[in-house]
């Protein structure tokens, strides 16, 4: 008990020292305070209640918000049903990269998470599932040691437990401060989902706004089914140096969702209110073959 | 005056894009005799940024499967400046398991700035072929060696960097995205490149100290393109015997050694 009161000292010691009066150095997130919300696509001021028990959608436009993956976990999993695993891992430093403590440390502030990625298990409409939330709020979500460490104990666990895996991709890619570090997590992660492959069991990616970079390019590509939610960024390049690249502008609708499904690289799309719906069917699909 | 590491780790920078580097097709032809050029994936297209093919390493059958960036002008237009797209890492996939099929070796070449950033690029799935690829050679069953010859250019790079060993010449550099690219997102100001390239640790050197390779093979001074042959001297000799010793082994071990090897990887503490 005492652990946890000197835990929370700590933390508000770190805010008061690091965050407070440097405000406008932060980043901003999707939903900032007020009763009301501003629609960002379609600038509709939403109810700020209403948005939450909407899924974080817009109610005129349908455009989806990003939201944490505390947030996620909530809306996906059975109450109660989620348990963390492997929630002590701590992010290092391994290339002295300057100032990255003091980044890692505002983003923990900032989202009381200790990196971009939460892993436990959980049912979903009663099937067990092995479930990783990527957080985009950290850090855009990046992926470095701890990521591609959580990733890849989840999928371990999931395959020695014979366990389906569902994993929710939202990340611009490999974390730079972690250089060739990150880079190898790519590496990682693919080679633990190729193991739970040959193992015969399911993995379903869900892959959210943004995927991009070195995780759109390694275990959220290698999903049995991979679902994009709608209005979901993912791409391998960013459109910055795309444009630069090559001196023109992109065409509409470039990278996102709909995109990648009119391309053939994700089975679907769906609208944030059906996820549960649809990973629960898919789920219980596979159950049934496997009882057969 | 001396030299700081940010002018060292430049100076390298510099000669690993020495437009005088041997690239690939020059390290085959040294290196491998008898060689057959095989191409195209069977979807879509031939890329010309990666050559594949068949041939002998001092008698021994092997697939050599390499990124190109070209010897002249024209050839690095053709060859897209050794920028694959998926096509090319399809095409990489194909020829590795032609490989495992006739259990074939294979030596891999690296040698890019990076997977194209480009629309078609995009459209046909560049991710997703870097991401496949990295799964499959993770249980490709013949022993396989990644040697960086120039520029390692992050995940274009790793889609055909996961081996049993990874090797780098002295020069060479593998990082997770050029020095300009991480200067501009990091310090918002590209021209800070050469500081860049010194803070992301990209040099053989390096890599070699966090054990991301096992081995450097030495350059002549000044750099690989004043004496190519000896270093592709010590390249094959040493594939030779890493080969050999390979060889020696049975697969499910060498299988179980290449897992182990990417699944340490990283940094990171445990409460």
């Amino acid at each position: 008990m005492n652990n946890i009161f000197e835990d929370r000292k700590a933390k508000v010691e770190t805010y008061k020292k690091d965050i407070r009066g440097k405000k406008e150095k932060l980043f901003k997130v999707d939903i900032p305070e007020g009763l009301f919300v501003k629609c960002e696509k379609c600038n509709e001021h939403i109810f700020r209640e209403d948005l939450s028990t909407n899924h974080y959608v817009c109610l005129k436009c349908r455009s989806h918000f990003r939201i944490s993956a505390r947030e996620r976990i909530k809306m996906i999993t059975d109450i109660d049903s989620f348990y963390e695993l492997f929630s002590n891992l701590k992010t290092l430093n391994p290339l002295n990269f300057p100032n990255y403590e003091e980044k890692i440390k505002q983003y923990q502030v900032q989202t009381n998470e200790l990196d971009a990625f939460i892993s436990g298990v959980a049912t979903l409409g009663g099937e067990m599932v092995a479930i990783g939330v990527m957080d985009s709020f950290f850090m855009m979500g990046s992926m470095g040691s701890v990521v591609g460490e959580k990733v890849t104990r989840l999928v371990e666990y999931a395959t020695e437990k014979r366990l389906p895996l569902v994993i929710f991709a939202a990340s611009g890619g490999a974390r730079m401060q972690e250089g060739i570090f990150s880079l190898m997590q790519m590496a990682k992660t693919s080679a633990v989902c190729q193991h739970h492959n040959e193992a015969g069991l399911l993995y379903i990616s869900v892959l959210t706004n943004p995927t991009t970079g070195g995780v759109a390019a390694s275990f959220a590509s290698l999903g049995d089914i991979i679902i994009a939610e709608k209005g979901a960024l993912i791409g391998f390049a960013g459109q910055r140096v795309i444009k630069q690249t090559i001196g023109e502008e992109l065409p509409e609708n470039f990278q996102t969702a709909e995109f990648q499904f009119k391309k053939g690289f994700v089975d679907m799309v769906v609208d944030r209110k059906d996820l549960k719906k649809t990973l629960v069917k898919l789920l219980q699909l596979h159950k049934k073959a496997e009882l057969r | 005056m001396t030299k700081t590491t940010v002018d060292k780790v430049w100076e390298i920078v510099q000669i690993a894009r020495n437009i005088k580097r041997p690239t690939a097709q020059v390290l085959i032809k040294y290196l491998i005799d008898d060689f057959i050029e095989l191409h195209g994936d069977r979807l879509y297209a031939d890329d010309s940024c990666f050559i594949g093919g068949i041939g002998l390493l001092n008698n021994m059958p092997i697939s050599v499967i390499g990124q190109e960036k070209g010897l002249s002008t024209n050839e690095k237009i053709k060859r897209n400046f050794g920028m694959g797209h998926p096509e090319g890492y399809h095409k990489a996939l194909r020829l590795m398991r032609q490989a495992e099929k006739f259990n074939r070796p294979i030596l891999f070449v690296i040698d890019t700035p990076g997977a194209y950033p480009g629309i078609g690029a995009e459209e046909r799935g560049q991710a997703m072929a870097i991401a496949v690829n990295l799964a499959e050679m993770i249980s490709l069953k013949v022993p396989m060696i990644s040697v960086v010859l120039g520029e390692g250019g992050s995940g274009g790079a790793l889609g055909i960097g996961v081996s049993d060993e990874v090797w780098m010449f002295e020069n060479a550099t593998y990082s997770i995205l050029s020095p300009e690219g991480f200067a501009s997102i990091l310090y918002k100001d590209a021209s800070l490149a050469r500081q860049a390239a010194s803070d992301m640790k990209i040099t053989a050197q390096d890599l070699y100290r966090y054990k991301i390779i096992d081995r450097i093979i030495p350059e002549a001074k000044d750099g690989l393109h004043n004496d190519p042959e000896y270093s592709f001297n010590i390249l094959k000799n040493e594939l030779i015997e890493k080969y050999y010793e390979l060889r020696q082994k049975n697969i499910a071990d060498i299988l179980a050694l290449r897992y182990k090897k990417y699944r340490n990887i990283g940094i990171y503490e445990e409460s």
